[in-house]
């Protein structure tokens, strides 16, 4: 039992109902039991949207001998496939031949259990609410409507024979919340609810019993199903950015190929030891930091360091993990894994610059830190006046509790999460998901824009300048050799020359690190580094590579990062938006220069450290600008968590997602503009629904301390407030779809 | 007025059987996926026969 209310999201505590505890505790034994078997692989399936796919990808899969069951999430975008001893490569060709694209999730990344069954709980207390205020408004109507003694008695009892039950029930989460913040001292948004909620019970039952004209039943159960609503909203976005952002990480199921002395096996990267000696295939990621034992590569460091430029790499050369091996199989002798790697120690300054940013409070905590007081002010002084001037208790009460009631801020609690919902979903169905709560309000507050260069503007990926450069002959020469090779450069060649037919070559052969050679009509071909083609090394600001002929000078080829789709778009319209857009790079100064010249950015920084991208960011902040830091690579992290918002591409390292508030789902660059220009209109927009709130409480708080309140006014003061509030929201995500 | 005893006892019913319906939905796992079971509706796989269960 101990270990049962020990988990997560399931506080210990007195069952108004022991059924409803006892039933979703049962289901929770079993579902702990599911989890126990066998797991089950899951795949995402990004492009999936029509029935169509689900009954494609089901098929495709039952087909499959060893495949038991296979289901499909439209919602989540995955399949679910029960297929014991089957590995998800395995599948994943399937799939594709039945022309769905698929990757593997990590199922151990994906415990979002635990958030399914808080959002699950509060459905229900929303249910048990809805329900209990259908009834107790039917009731209340015949009341209102002019019921009379024996009549009305019975109805204000059979209401609160509804009511209380359910007060106690779905009030739950207000009540606990609300006993967490009085023992820290402070008055949350919470207390006054709670404190309403109670006395409005309270009241009712003792002006029931003494058979008065006003119960305010009604009201206590409509305050919780609004309030429950609010909370429900509140939750589900979170929960959605939860698992997307779960998603993005269990994509890289992280694996390593140990070499023991028998056999090569796959292993997870948790389970490496220094000392291990690990296989780093072409195209890799290296997974620890290590020393190369075997083996000549190129490194890509781009994003540790931001340079674009591959590092020869040979034995005896150290690598970091986070790495990318570019050519040759390397064999790396482990010298720090997990938690100590190079790639984890930067955690430290991450956390560090996270505190500073945490301080934020967001409109919701500020209105709430103002309201809660004026509220109790305002129920404890007319308390106060009406007994002096009557001296009158019960009149008293009543009057402090209907001032607590149509104060009460049901509009107030929808206002932020109303908004937050449509906001963040428009932005993720462009691409953009928001990871914490409070980001929305700190990106609309954003004039400084700082942009990181390799991976962010731009792809990381190179691009072939100028195939007219080569002549016409050595095209199909270039073409066939760079065909030979996975290298980046080599891809681009090819995609730059993928009009013209590859001759015809003999004895082609790929030398890691160096480049790829052959015989051409008897003539040696080779393509590759400068240095191993003899050829001598000039300062060119691009990227090169060189194509050799025997009997001819060799031949520079250029190469340049792609821009990220969006790029120049996003800088535009962030400039004719009157923000300031900076480009801080860890690359060398011609690159940068002209991507800054090309997207027309004034100011820009090369070769910048991690440290100094960080301390950039603070200055900034410090002359009182509130910066978005837009960074993809470990070299942006720290810059990332002390910026006043930020955003980190999906391709991005994990460390830096996860130093991020938003990620960018899809290619494309350009939700970055429209996320400033949704957050801005989101800012408004609660801001007026707190105008709203305040206007109605304006109204109808003078009229409750006049002692004129009837329960009639306070229910449609309450629900009038709330449907205008949750309109006014929905407005956001309505418009320019 | 001794329509009243039948009515109000009715109507909770009524409301009743309604909330015990959402809470089965509820533990269900009926709004796991809405998307894809308002999709699955228009898929003509199992229209003839009822899938077999497993």
């Amino acid at each position: 039992m101990a270990e049962l209310t020990a988990a997560p999201g399931f506080q210990p505590r007195l069952g108004a109902c022991p059924a409803c505890d006892a039933a979703p505790l049962a289901q929770r034994l079993a579902e702990r039991a599911e989890a126990a078997l066998p797991q089950n692989l899951i795949l995402s399936l990004p492009d999936a949207h029509c029935a169509l796919c689900i009954s494609q990808v089901e098929t495709a899969l039952l087909a499959h001998p060893g495949v038991r069951s296979a289901r499909v999430n439209l919602t989540l975008r995955r399949v679910t496939v029960d297929a014991p001893g089957l590995q998800a490569s395995d599948l994943i060709p399937l799939l594709a031949r039945a022309g769905h694209v698929a990757h593997e999730l990590d199922p151990d990344a994906l415990s979002s259990t635990a958030a399914d069954r808080a959002g699950r709980d509060l459905l229900m207390r929303i249910g048990v609410a809805g329900f209990a205020m259908m009834n107790v408004m039917i009731l209340s109507v015949a009341v209102w409507s002019g019921a009379e003694a024996a009549t009305r008695d019975l109805f204000h009892w059979i209401s609160g024979a509804i009511a209380l039950p359910t007060v106690a029930f779905a009030g739950r989460p207000f009540f606990a919340s609300a006993w967490t913040s009085l023992k820290a001292r402070q008055l949350g948004m919470d207390v006054p609810i709670s404190l309403a909620l109670i006395l409005a019970s309270a009241i009712s039952v003792s002006e029931t019993a003494q058979s008065g004209h006003h119960a305010y039943f009604d009201a206590a159960v409509m305050l919780c199903f609004f309030l429950l609503v609010g909370r429900y909203l509140d939750h589900r976005t979170r929960a959605i950015a939860k698992s997307a952002a779960a998603e993005l990480t269990a994509l890289e199921v992280p694996r390593a190929t140990l070499i023991s002395d028998v056999v090569e096996r796959t292993v997870p990267v948790a389970d490496l030891r220094p000392g291990d000696v690990i296989r780093v295939r072409p195209g890799g990621r290296v997974p620890a930091d290590g020393i190369i034992v075997d083996g000549t590569s190129e490194i890509d460091r781009a994003l540790l360091t931001g340079e674009t430029l591959p590092v020869a790499a040979a034995p005896g050369l150290a690598l970091s993990a986070g790495e990318v091996n570019l050519t040759g199989p390397l064999v790396l002798r482990v010298t720090a894994a997990g938690r100590d790697s190079s790639l984890s120690r930067l955690t430290a300054l991450v956390e560090a610059a996270e505190n500073a940013r945490g301080r934020y409070t967001s409109l919701a905590d500020r209105a709430a830190r103002a309201y809660s007081p004026a509220v109790h002010l305002l129920a404890l002084s007319s308390f106060a006046g009406w007994l002096w001037a009557s001296g009158d208790l019960r009149l008293a009460l009543n009057i402090a509790a209907a001032v607590l009631i149509i104060t009460c801020p049901c509009a107030l609690g929808l206002a932020v999460p109303a908004v937050a919902t449509s906001a963040s979903g428009r932005l993720f169905r462009r691409g953009l998901l928001i990871k914490d709560g409070t980001a929305l309000e700190r990106l609309a507050e954003v004039d400084t824009v700082v942009f990181d260069k390799t991976g962010t503007l731009t792809l990381g990926q190179p691009r072939l300048l100028d195939p007219a450069a080569i002549p016409a002959e050595l095209r199909g020469v270039a073409r066939a050799l760079a065909d030979g090779s996975s290298h980046p450069l080599s891809r681009a060649l090819a995609e730059g020359l993928a009009d013209t037919a590859p001759a015809t070559l003999q004895d082609l052969r790929e030398q890691p690190g160096r480049g790829v050679t052959a015989r051409w009509l008897g003539l040696r071909v080779s393509l590759g580094r400068a240095d191993w083609l003899d050829v001598p090394r000039d300062d060119a600001p691009t990227l090169s590579s060189w194509l050799a002929v025997e009997g001819r000078p060799a031949l520079r080829l250029d190469f340049a990062d792609r821009l990220r789709p969006g790029a120049e778009d996003c800088v535009a319209r962030l400039l004719a938006d009157d923000r300031r857009v900076i480009l801080l790079s860890g690359d060398r100064a011609a690159p940068v220069a002209a991507l800054a010249r090309q997207l027309g950015v004034q100011e820009w920084r090369a070769g910048v450290s991690p440290v100094e991208k960080a301390d950039a960011v603070a200055a900034l902040s410090d002359a009182g600008h509130k910066v978005l830091m837009v960074g993809d690579g470990l070299n942006d992290t720290a810059a990332l968590a002390r910026a006043h918002a930020s955003i980190s591409p999906a391709s991005a390292l994990d460390a830096a997602r996860v130093a991020s508030d938003m990620v960018l789902t899809g290619q494309d660059l350009t939700p970055v503009a429209e996320a400033l220009v949704i957050a801005r209109q989101a800012t408004r927009r609660i801001r007026q629904n707190f105008a709203i709130s305040i206007g109605y409480n304006v109204v109808a708080v003078p009229i409750a301390l006049l002692g004129l309140a009837t329960p009639l006014i306070a229910a449609l003061a309450m629900s009038i407030s709330s449907i205008t509030v949750t309109l006014n929201a929905l407005r956001l995500g309505g418009r320019a779809r | 007025m001794e329509i009243l005893a039948i009515l109000i006892p009715v109507s909770l019913g009524l409301g009743g059987a309604g909330l015990v319906a959402f809470l089965w939905a509820l533990r269900n796992r009926q709004f796991e996926d809405p998307k894809g079971d308002g999709q699955r509706i228009l898929s003509e796989q199992w229209d003839d026969k009822p899938r077999p269960k497993d």
